[in-house]
């Protein structure tokens, strides 16, 4: 029954879906629009089955940066709320220039990065983390802070030590507004992964999907272009997905953003 | 024997200046049942804080003689009821003997007979959202009693509840008090309320707050819902009103 409803819920979507593939399909072939300009879907679909082998390889070199920099940036991310938590002068202190490294636009600091990192692919990863990290921090540290001033008092009222509160009390009521920043730093890692690679531009060992999108443009090979921009679209959406079931599964019992009322 | 709590010429200034209460002087014996009632934002939560040591006075000060000192010695009911939505249940209801370090095998026991006594068995492995605003009132009691305090405080914990509702949680109150002999220190702005569950009411005036009237209620126990209609019930209504109303007006 469930399945059956999510189906329906994705149907108008899916038709939106089929109408643009056969508009565009459709028009490319009647006004004969060349593939260098615009490949018709189906061309689409044919090279990403015929490069299968370049473009899985490029996919996982892209999924592994962004993965990394998406588990640096959940765990750096948290760490570094929960040291903003502790005091308010440290918050103060520190909390601008966590400020300044987020709305410092990536493209403008990543070739310092490439300079100053030796290792291309920590580079890379450096580039996504700063990018993904900050969500995290911003949401958690107002997680920390938004504890139940009842609970607190009842905590206070039995002498819980500060790791107590920080585990039993802080870290569940942050639990939300961690996962809520987790969803926006899922996307902003592989945003950050593909713009440092486009940076980067090198090839090899750490070509992942973005250089071999720059490369096809180099080349003119504009169906593998939009093959490997499929592919990364397709990640992104399927990762956002992934990353909505997990805040679903986490919060199904007591969250009021997932549990329908039952009284 | 000390009374169980006392306060003796307790001022509260909070740092804003509101001058929340001016002077009070009062003793609890052990055991005994006592209703604060008192005009809306006329400083009943702030005494109740005070008690509990979750504030200190201005000048004066409280002291509180209790069987089993330590935490855990107090418990405290909140207007809402204040339960981690997170956790189901027996995990709220454990909340006090996890944070004071009782063993687990020994909480679990205590746990079980806490939803035992507000006949919430059935519905330890419920959360919060998934219960009725009464239920959930009664999983806050259970916590405060899992602990098995020599002193209960409560704050205005059934404002937020229909008549029906409120009326049984009364009993349940006064049943719970009788088996277990804790001293009670209830608010309520409810002078129906005060007079059915306590032996002695305290009349508090508006902001700053003091004592204005110390009533006792010489109503036999244990009290049923007959007696909300009998005379001598009104007759004390009559009365706490009345200080009241002379309270508000002074």
């Amino acid at each position: 029954m469930r399945r059956l409803a999510g189906l329906r819920r994705a149907l108008p979507a899916a038709l939106v879906a089929l109408a643009l593939l056969a508009g565009w399909e459709a028009w490319v072939r009647i006004e004969a629009v060349p593939t260098y300009v615009l490949p018709a879907p189906s061309v689409i679909a044919r090279t990403l089955w015929q490069d299968r082998a370049v473009l899985a390889a490029a996919w996982l070199v892209t999924m592994r940066i962004t993965l990394m920099a998406l588990l640096a940036a959940a765990a750096l991310g948290t760490l570094i709320a929960v040291g903003l938590a502790q005091s308010r002068l440290l918050a103060r202190a520190f909390y601008p220039y966590l400020v300044a490294l987020q709305v410092t636009p990536i493209v403008a600091i990543a070739p310092l990065i490439i300079i100053w990192v030796d290792s291309l692919w920590a580079a890379l990863l450096i580039c996504a983390w700063i990018v993904a990290f900050f969500p995290i921090v911003a949401n958690t540290t107002l997680g920390l802070a938004s504890a139940d001033a009842g609970l607190k008092d009842l905590f206070r009222l039995y002498g819980a030590s500060r790791w107590q509160t920080l585990m039993h009390l802080q870290a569940p009521t942050a639990l939300p507004y961690f996962l809520a920043g987790l969803r926006i730093s899922t996307g902003l890692a592989l945003i950050g992964a593909v713009v440092a690679e486009f940076v980067a531009g090198t090839g090899g060992s750490a070509s992942g999907l973005a250089y071999r999108i720059l490369e096809a443009g180099y080349r003119l090979q504009i169906p593998r272009l939009f093959a490997a921009l499929l592919l990364l679209s397709l990640t992104g959406i399927a990762l956002h997905g992934l990353m909505t079931a997990l805040s679903r599964r986490l919060l199904r019992r007591w969250h009021s953003s997932v549990v329908a009322s039952e009284h | 024997m000390p009374a169980a709590l006392t306060f003796e010429g307790v001022e509260k200034v909070f740092a804003d200046g509101t001058d929340a209460l001016a002077g009070l002087d009062f003793r609890l014996d052990h055991g005994t049942f006592t209703a604060v009632v008192g005009p809306s934002g006329g400083g009943k939560s702030t005494l109740l804080r005070l008690a509990a040591g979750l504030l200190a006075p201005t000048a004066g000060q409280v002291i509180r003689t209790l069987a089993t000192p330590g935490p855990g010695a107090i418990g405290y009911v909140f207007q809402d009821p204040t339960l981690m939505p997170w956790a189901d249940v027996r995990t709220n209801v454990r909340l006090p003997l996890k944070l004071t370090r009782v063993p687990r095998r020994e909480a679990d026991a205590r746990v079980a007979d806490a939803l035992a006594l507000v006949g919430l068995d059935a519905f330890a492995d419920r959360y919060p959202l998934q219960l009725s605003g009464g239920m959930r009132m009664r999983v806050a009691i259970a916590r405060a009693l899992v602990t098995e305090p020599s002193l209960l405080l409560l704050d205005e914990p059934f404002a937020a509840l229909d008549e029906i509702t409120r009326f049984r949680l009364n009993d349940e109150l006064l049943r719970l008090w009788q088996l277990r002999r804790c001293t009670v220190l209830f608010v309520t702005h409810s002078v129906g309320e005060a007079v059915y569950l306590a032996e002695r009411i305290l009349v508090l005036s508006p902001r700053p707050g003091r004592i204005v009237a110390d009533i006792a209620v010489a109503l036999p126990q244990p009290r049923s819902a007959a007696l909300r209609t009998s005379r001598p019930f009104e007759d004390l209504s009559a009365a706490v009103s009345r200080a009241l109303v002379e309270a508000i007006q002074a």
